[in-house]
């Protein structure tokens, strides 16, 4: 079936049009533990996507499949018209690859370690464009082991890039690096979606997906529970902002709900660990009938505060966990 | 960037010999300490002008009387220290003065300590006036390749070889995979086959400059002979090397952690160190395990390069341990591809 399918996709597409990353039906489990259970993934020629999640999700798993590292149990992957059994070769000169916590050898220099990753392929960029697109001139003599966590990091996305790619898998490219690090990385990102690249990233950060992602697409227990643009899923919440707000200790658990719910603009409702929140579309003309609510039922507050609905929110509403949560 | 710069076998190659020499513990292992065992060795052993052996006795005129022959040297001392004495080892053989006679205390499982017992009763029974029946003369000979470091020497070599090249493949190998290195490498179009290649280039580099400065040491230092042609022994170096590569891809074929590869190679390697006939000949080893050490790849190896260094073997005559070189190299090469966990 797989096969038929595949022969299908070649004779009406040659390649040239076909979607950079095509999924169907992938499953993967190791031992009972069901990683991907039944994934479809699409991504169209320079997209910049992610695939969002909490840890376990099934991110890495699925993007190792689609690398040619992992083999799915069942169910097919396309790259850029190639399929891993037949195209392997031709895939591997094409695609660029950024694991999770790879550790380059630490007593090899900087340029060094580019030389060697751009020598396996065909075509690419010199090493001295490698070195100043991931802004590693000053390091360029630098042995691994000296470098900071953001710098390895840069270099591990150097010898992606050292190809030329035309499909770049990154793996939590900013997992564990600190704020201004994460930002270098994202500019690097940025470069590279205006140079047209397809992009296809994995993370665990919200703000990082809203921030660099075209499209994401939202995994949880080894499926896609949601996929769009980030406008668009915040969107499907049917309200823009959140406000959340906390009772006075003595009198939590007093509180009624369905006052609140019956304000304009409202759309739901959940409590975490005492924390209230009102999904919300109004701001202006809700919060104020909020007060109201809630001075009515002679209730007192320890907190209120309200932002605007983040990827975060559309996890929590499809899911009613956090995605820290482990 | 021209050609050689852009193969990437060359890159390969010319990384694991930098990292190599980035090591410095790896390049003492390699290339100092075979010559400081080389020396130790050949200190310890050295061939004295005449042994002289260590004796005691319990009284002056006993002592005088052993203290005439060149062998022997002796020390006056009650029959209590002498035998703390003999215990410690600081003498062989303790002569103690009987009303009846003469009784000599010594280790009759100790070599040294029963010549001692000959020549202490020789000298003494010679000071009480005995005369010899037969005249006889010593015509001394030494000759170079019957000395204990000709015999170790190639041991030696065979043991390096076999440490270099097990160290030398084990652990580079499981720290890139500990690290995710392999994974990465593999998610390239790197042909696999040419990692795995370019550790053999570079340990067969590495060789060159390791065997020659170990062989050199021990020419000059203590004229070691090589009797054999030297491309022959270099090519059972090399033979070597190859073997106990492939061993040694065997070991980290599937190991996750340092820990485990460790074991492994211990597992791997000890019963080698102790049966392969590195300090003593392996035939001293009962008959019963002498097909077992036989088959054993260091065995192979010292056999061979004994027999070319010290008899002058050629390549011929050293079929048999060529033959079970070339069976462990096959053997390991073949099972590590097969189940080599790259990830």
């Amino acid at each position: 079936m797989t096969d038929s399918r595949n022969a299908a996709t070649l004779t009406l597409d040659p390649g040239g049009n076909a979607p950079s990353l095509l999924l169907r039906g992938l499953r993967k489990s190791f031992g009972d533990v069901v990683a991907v259970d039944g994934l479809d993934l699409e991504v169209a020629r320079g997209e910049c996507f992610g695939l969002l999640g909490p840890n376990g999700a099934g991110k890495t798993t699925t993007i190792e499949i689609c690398e040619g590292l992992t083999e799915a149990d069942a169910g097919s992957v396309e790259l850029l018209g190639l399929d891993w059994r037949t195209g392997a070769g031709e895939l591997r000169q094409r695609i660029g690859v950024q694991l999770q916590e790879t550790q380059f050898p630490d007593k090899l220099t900087v340029e060094e370690t580019l030389r060697l990753f751009r020598s396996f392929y065909r075509r690419g960029i010199s090493v001295d464009e490698s070195v100043q697109r991931a802004q590693l001139e000053e390091k360029r003599g630098a042995r691994v082991g000296t470098l900071s966590g953001g710098q390895k990091q840069r270099l591990a996305m150097a010898c992606a890039l050292v190809g030329d790619p035309e499909l770049l898998f990154l793996d939590e490219p900013t997992t564990g690096l600190d704020p201004q690090a994460r930002r270098h990385l994202w500019n690097l990102v940025d470069a590279l979606k205006q140079a047209g690249r397809t992009i296809i990233l994995t993370t665990h950060y919200m703000e990082e997906a809203e921030r660099l992602c075209d499209r994401v697409a939202i995994m949880d227990h080894g499926r896609v529970i949601t996929q769009g643009t980030t406008q668009q899923l915040i969107a499907s919440l049917g309200a823009e902002h959140v406000v959340e707000f906390a009772v006075a200790e003595r009198q939590a658990g007093k509180l009624d709900v369905a006052p609140l719910l019956a304000i304009p603009g409202v759309q739901s409702h959940r409590v975490d660990a005492g924390l209230h929140q009102l999904s919300v579309g109004e701001l202006h003309t809700a919060v104020p009938s909020i007060f109201a609510a809630l001075d009515g039922q002679g209730l007192e507050l320890s907190e209120f505060r309200t932002h605007s609905a983040t990827l975060e929110d559309v996890f929590v509403s499809l899911t009613g966990r956090t995605l820290r949560d482990e | 960037m021209n050609r050689l710069e852009s193969s990437s076998l060359f890159q390969l190659t010319s990384m694991r010999f930098r990292l190599f020499l980035r090591e410095p513990e790896a390049v003492f292992w390699t290339f100092i300490f075979p010559i400081l065992l080389a020396v130790g060795l050949g200190i310890a052993f050295r061939n004295r002008p005449a042994d002289v052996l260590q004796v005691g006795a319990t009284t002056a005129q006993l002592s005088q009387a052993l203290a005439a022959d060149k062998g022997l040297t002796a020390t006056t001392m009650d029959e209590a220290a002498g035998t703390r004495a003999l215990a410690t080892g600081s003498i062989l053989l303790l002569a103690i003065q009987r009303p009846e006679g003469i009784e000599y205390k010594f280790d009759d499982t100790n070599t040294d300590a029963r010549t001692a017992r000959l020549l202490a009763d020789r000298a003494i029974q010679t000071a009480a006036g005995r005369r010899e029946a037969v005249r006889a003369e010593n015509q001394l000979v030494h000759e170079t390749g019957a000395r204990y470091i000709d015999f170790v020497v190639p041991g030696l070599l065979g043991m390096n070889l076999m440490g270099s090249a097990m160290w030398g493949l084990v652990f580079p190998l499981v720290e890139a995979r500990q690290k995710k290195l392999l994974k990465r490498m593999v998610a390239s179009p790197m042909p696999r086959w040419q990692y795995l290649a370019s550790f053999l280039l570079s340990r067969l580099l590495l060789l060159v400059i390791e065997v020659a400065v170990f062989l050199g040491f021990a020419g000059l230092a203590f004229g070691v002979p090589f009797r054999g042609p030297l491309w022959e022994l270099a090519l059972l170096c090399v033979l070597t090397s190859v073997a106990f590569s492939a061993l040694g891809l065997l070991v980290s074929s599937r190991a996750r952690t340092m820990e485990a590869a460790s074991g492994l190679l211990n597992l791997v390697m000890l019963p080698m160190w102790i049966l392969s006939g590195i300090f003593f000949s392996a035939s001293r080893f009962p008959a019963a395990i002498q097909p077992l050490v036989r088959a054993l790849p260091l065995t192979a190896a010292n056999d061979a390069l004994r027999g070319n260094m010290l008899q002058g073997m050629s390549l011929g005559q050293l079929a048999a341990p060529v033959a079970i070189l070339l069976a462990w190299a096959a053997a390991a090469f073949a099972v590590s591809l097969r189940i080599f966990r790259w990830r």
